[in-house]
């Protein structure tokens, strides 16, 4: 039996969660990171979330207390956000909410009152093998998130428990209906936690930082249409470009913020967005080091690649060489590398170009 | 809750317990006098009968007419009553301290009125009140000046007497409205409803239950009311008024000026050894001198340590206290009373409030002193 924190967004994921661990028998105390304060309804901390994580935690008879992050959450997530899109830069900020709020934050201040571990409701699976720490796929492809928890080194990996790794969502709702939990038909939340979905991004940004509306070039130059703001426009993507329909299919394949004053949309056909390899910063390890043969991933549910990764180089980046061309990855963006077994882990990095 | 799951309570100045002589004089009303008050027949009478008892035994304790009393639904509401009601009434500008109780704080800046700066001690700043005063009196009158008795989270006493003469000389035509919200178990309401003509309470600090509270309204002055209705309390508040409450919140206050000398003399005692016990250990700092504040809090200031992860420990050593003020959600908040004091944001974040009231026992203190050095040495190591 261990002492246990148990992060509890509110959600159906993480109330199983803390189920299993109660009725594993360890000692668990049940948490809800205050994170946010603005007005944002998808997130993981509006009151009626606590609320539903404190009923939970209050049938399950144990304690839940709330901790207030948010000055953490507004400095190593909502501002790199804002940061990021206004330098033509496209943060997770699942990834970096995991990488600084859930293990770092919550695993010290778990540490420091004496917890052996904290515990997440998401869908990825902890294991011990030849004496180290892998951190596998989910047991559910549709909902697998390891790839958002991909930094977790061998440290963090030592003290955190995914008690509903192993399960398919319908199991967990399985598991919440039978034990009466009133979060067993909640939707699942997708959007990104901090901006209301009947706002959106653009209003997000452009209430923090001066939006600038943008020329649209196709590549050859050719001067094609004009987007509202340049910052909510991202590398792949083909809709709201205000482009005349009809013709073919184009994509943003690069958003040249160079003159900050006239900043241009390129766009083209598929084949432009076409890349052979990739730069990866910031990169983390699960364990030790990789190079040579794995498969790369570059969005939550994107598909394996088979890929090389080689590096690092003098400033500490990797190169990931693809099998086949990829579509062009939006810088800061997550690529996470997996085993070719396409089950582990080994660590990822954030897209530099 | 058995007195072993309640373990050591120091957080008096959020809710006290309950008086068993509250309880039992509440329960009398529920079994029997539970009709209408406003009811013209006889149950409405006894029940009518029982409220003016009730109200007349308050008024005699506060030194005021029964008529002075408008019942409300606790220090929120008399609050915003004193302060919206009186910029409704007067058409004026409200104007109060950095320090109060967002029931006052949140309608005076509503209402785009005047926040002035407390000083160090959290006390108002009576010279920039006076400035404050003197500049709004250009421009329009001041509806009402609002300062507190006794401040809520770090225990300051108000000099209520120095407060009034500056509102006298700078803003005579201004209603003085004291929030006395915390006062009532540390010093004599009579005193406070002498000098401020406005003057909130709440029944759940003294002993009383939850929810009912009272805005006295004295010297003339008529805030504009928040409740439409039936016209109850004199047109001030409407609604049907709450019997059993106020012969609880009537019983409390009783109690609590019979006893009060009494318990003054013996937590200030129990305070002042909790202080001796905490202040040995190093970075752990009263926020004001302990003479400056009322017996039942002390605020300290603890380095190195975050008040949510003190806070959780101290729970589960059985010793419920608390920091700020919570929000909706039950996480902590940054103080904005620490914040005007000019506490630096550092080391407002090892805010500890430890409140103590009359059922509070020296074996209370040594165990919440014992458990405060265990407890700061783990969050520190």
């Amino acid at each position: 039996m261990s002492l246990v924190l148990v992060g509890m967004s509110g959600g159906v994921d993480s109330s199983v969660a803390a189920a299993v661990l109660v009725d594993a028998g360890h000692e668990v105390v049940g948490v809800t990171m205050r994170l946010w304060g603005g007005d944002a309804d998808t997130g993981c901390c509006s009151v009626s979330d606590v609320d539903d994580a404190r009923r939970v935690a209050d049938q399950l008879g144990i304690d839940h207390v709330v901790f207030n992050f948010s000055d953490d959450f507004e400095k190593h997530v909502v501002t790199p956000y804002v940061d990021g899109h206004r330098a033509g830069i496209t943060p997770n900020p699942c990834i970096e909410c995991n990488r600084h709020l859930k293990f770092e934050r919550l695993a010290e201040r778990a540490h420091l009152l004496g917890f052996d571990a904290v515990a997440t409701g998401h869908h990825a699976q902890i294991e011990r093998r030849n004496d180290r720490w892998a951190l596998r796929r989910g047991a559910d492809p549709a909902k697998d998130q390891s790839y958002v928890l991909h930094m977790a080194d061998q440290a963090t990996l030592a003290r955190t428990l995914l008690p509903i790794g192993a399960m398919h969502k319908d199991e967990v709702r399985a598991i919440a209906r039978e034990i009466g939990l009133r979060t067993a038909g909640k939707p699942d939340s997708q959007d990104v936690c901090f901006i209301r979905s009947d706002e959106g991004r653009a209003r997000f940004l452009g209430d923090r930082i001066p939006l600038r509306a943008a020329a649209v070039v196709d590549t050859d130059g050719v001067d094609i249409g004009r987007v509202e703001s340049v910052e909510t426009v991202t590398i792949g993507q083909r809709r709201g470009l205000g482009l005349p329909g009809g013709g073919p299919v184009r994509y943003v394949v690069d958003v040249d913020h160079a003159d900050p004053d006239r900043p241009v949309v390129v766009v083209g056909a598929h084949d432009h967005l076409l890349r052979d390899a990739m730069t990866v910063g910031s990169m983390s390890w699960t364990d030790a080091p990789v190079s040579g043969d794995v498969l790369v991933q570059v969005s939550a549910h994107g598909e394996p690649m088979a890929a090389t990764i080689d590096g690092p180089d003098a400033s500490g980046r990797y190169t990931v060489t693809t099998a086949r061309p990829h579509r062009r990855v939006a810088p800061g963006q997550s690529a996470v590398l997996y085993d070719l077994a396409d089950d582990c882990v080994l660590g990822g990095g954030i897209v530099v170009d | 809750m058995s007195s072993e799951q309640i373990g050591v309570y120091l957080d008096h100045a959020a809710t006290g317990p309950v008086r068993a002589s509250v309880v039992d004089a509440m329960s009398a009303v529920w079994s029997s006098q539970w009709a209408n008050p406003a009811a013209a027949h006889r149950h409405g009478r006894d029940a009518r009968r029982t409220l003016d008892d009730a109200r007349e035994r308050l008024a005699d304790v506060l030194g005021v007419s029964a008529a002075d009393v408008v019942v409300t639904s606790g220090g929120t509401e008399a609050d915003n009553q004193a302060i919206s009601g009186a910029v409704a009434a007067t058409g004026g500008v409200a104007v109060c301290s950095a320090a109060e109780h967002h029931a006052v704080l949140d309608p005076v800046v509503h209402s785009g009125g005047v926040v002035v700066p407390c000083r160090e001690d959290a006390h108002i700043d009576l010279d920039a009140l006076a400035d404050a005063l003197e500049t709004a009196q250009a421009h329009q009158r001041v509806a009402v000046v609002s300062v507190m008795a006794v401040n809520n989270e770090v225990g300051t006493i108000s000099d209520l007497d120095a407060v009034a003469a500056v509102i006298r000389r700078h803003a005579p035509g201004a209603w003085f409205h004291c929030d006395a919200v915390q006062a009532a178990t540390w010093l004599d309401m009579a005193d406070i409803c002498r000098v401020a003509d406005m003057v909130s309470l709440s029944a759940h600090k003294f002993g009383g239950p939850h929810s009912v509270g009272a805005l006295i309204v004295r010297n003339g002055v008529s805030p504009a009311p928040l409740l439409l209705g039936g016209g109850q309390e004199r047109g001030r508040r409407s609604g049907t008024v709450d019997v059993a409450g106020v012969v609880g919140m009537s019983t409390a206050l009783a109690d609590a000026a019979a006893e009060r000398a009494e318990v003054v003399a013996r937590v200030d005692e129990l305070r002042n050894r909790l202080l001796n016990m905490i202040t040995v250990i190093d970075g752990v700092v009263p926020t004001v001198a302990p003479q400056a504040t009322v017996p039942g809090i002390c605020h300290v200031c603890i380095e190195g340590v975050e008040s949510e992860a003190l806070l959780f420990m101290l729970d589960t050593a059985g010793i419920a206290a608390s920091a700020a003020s919570a929000c909706a959600s039950g996480a902590m908040q940054a103080s904005h009373v620490t914040a005007a004091m000019g506490v630096s944001p550092s080391r407002a974040r090892g805010a500890l409030r430890l409140s103590l009231g009359r059922t509070t026992t020296a074996d209370d203190i040594d165990r919440a002193g014992v458990a405060l050095v265990d407890v700061i040495a783990r969050l520190r190591r």
